[in-house]
C-alpha cells in the first residue's frame, strides 16, 4: 500500500521535473548565466514554502500521517566535505545540465544518451566510496 | 485545462516541489534523489569493494520506488502532457549558445549537439556526458546530497552545511558555465 503511495509521489515529481522544465540542459545553462528568474523561481518559491512549513511542523509538534513523531535529522557540521563536494557537484551540474532526479526523469522521457550521464553518475558515487577515507571531509 | 500542456511557470512548479518535500515527511521519510545512486551501487556489488556501500539498502528500497515514478512521471510529462518540447529561454542565452555551436537552442528540450545518438557517436559528447556524470555522482556524495537533499530539503531547515554545499553548487556551475564552457565548447 504505501509502495504504492511512494510510486505516486515519484510520478507526481517526474511530471513536475519534466513539465517545469528543471530537467533542461537549457534552463541550467540560463540560470547560470543568470539571464532568467525562471530556475530562481522554482527553488526560490519551493524554499519559501519549505522554511514555513518545517517551522509550523517543528512548532505544532504535528504527527506523521501514521501518528509517528516527525525528526529532522541536523546535517553533520563541517566546511570542507561541503564546499568540495558542492563544487565537483555543481561543476557536473552545469556540463551535464542536470541533477540527479532529473536524470531519472529524462530517461523516462526518452532522451536515451541520459543513460551515459546515468551509468557516470554510479561510478562517480562508486568512487567516493572508494576514496571517502582519503578525502577532507 | 490547455495550460496543462504548456511549460508549467515557477509559481506552480516550486510550490509543487515543496508539496512532495512535505508528502515525503509526513509520510516519514525525506526528500532526497541521490542517496538512490549509493543504493543502486550497492545493489551492483560494490558493497564488496568499500565500506562505504555495506549498508541495510532495504531500508532504502522506499526511495527506489520514488525514483522509479520519477522515471514513469518523465515518460508521461514528454509524451502526454506537452504538446511541444522547445524550451523558451531567454533569447539573449540562445545568441551564446548559438555562438558556442548549439544551434539547437530555443529548439529542443535538451541540445541535439550533445543528447543525440549522433553527437555521442562523435566521442566528445560521450566524454562530456560521462565526465559530468561522474562529477554529479562524486559530488553529490561528497557534499551528502544534491540539489533536492540540499537547496529544497536541508535549506527548509535552515541547515548551514546545507548553504555551505549550494554556495557550493554555484560556485562550480558559474566556473564551468564562464570559464571552462568557452575552452570546452
Amino acid at each position: 500500500m504505501r509502495s504504492i503511495g511512494y510510486l505516486l509521489i515519484g510520478i507526481f515529481f517526474g511530471i513536475v521535473m519534466f513539465k517545469s522544465e528543471a530537467a533542461s540542459w537549457f534552463r541550467i545553462y540560463e540560470m547560470f548565466q543568470f539571464q532568467s528568474f525562471h530556475m530562481y523561481g522554482i527553488i526560490g518559491s519551493a524554499l519559501v514554502l519549505g522554511v514555513i512549513g518545517v517551522q509550523i511542523i517543528k512548532r505544532k509538534n504535528l504527527k506523521s500521517f501514521f501518528g509517528q513523531r516527525i525528526t529532522f535529522i541536523p546535517k553533520e557540521k563541517s566546511f570542507s566535505r561541503y564546499m568540495y563536494g558542492g563544487i565537483i557537484f555543481g561543476l557536473g551540474w552545469a556540463l551535464a545540465g542536470a541533477c540527479p532526479g532529473p536524470i531519472f526523469t529524462l530517461i523516462g522521457a526518452g532522451f536515451m544518451p541520459i543513460l551515459i550521464v546515468f551509468a557516470g553518475s554510479l561510478l562517480g558515487t562508486f568512487l567516493y566510496g572508494l576514496l571517502r577515507k582519503k578525502l577532507p571531509h | 485545462m490547455e495550460w496543462i500542456f504548456e511549460p508549467w511557470p515557477w509559481y506552480v512548479s516550486g510550490p509543487l516541489i515543496a508539496l512532495i518535500m512535505f508528502l515525503l515527511i509526513f509520510i516519514g521519510k525525506g526528500f532526497g534523489m541521490s542517496s538512490n545512486l549509493r543504493t543502486m551501487c550497492t545493489l551492483c556489488g560494490a558493497d564488496s569493494k568499500a565500506d562505504f556501500f555495506d549498508f541495510d539498502w532495504k531500508s532504502q528500497r522506499w526511495n527506489l520506488i520514488v525514483v522509479t515514478g520519477a522515471i514513469i512521471g518523465g515518460f508521461i510529462g514528454a509524451n502526454f502532457l506537452s504538446n511541444d518540447l522547445s524550451v523558451a529561454i531567454n533569447p539573449d542565452t540562445i545568441n551564446t549558445l548559438e555562438e558556442l555551436g548549439f544551434s539547437s537552442a530555443g529548439e529542443a528540450y535538451l541540445p541535439t549537439e550533445l543528447y543525440s545518438w549522433e553527437a555521442v557517436g562523435g566521442i566528445k559528447a560521450l566524454i562530456i556526458l560521462l565526465v559530468g556524470g561522474i562529477l554529479i555522482g562524486f559530488g553529490a556524495r561528497y557534499a551528502g546530497g544534491c540539489t533536492s537533499g540540499h537547496a529544497i530539503s536541508g535549506l527548509s531547515n535552515l541547515q548551514l552545511p546545507s548553504l555551505i554545499a549550494v554556495v557550493g553548487f554555484f560556485i562550480g556551475g558559474l566556473v564551468m558555465v564562464h570559464l571552462l564552457f568557452p575552452l570546452i565548447f
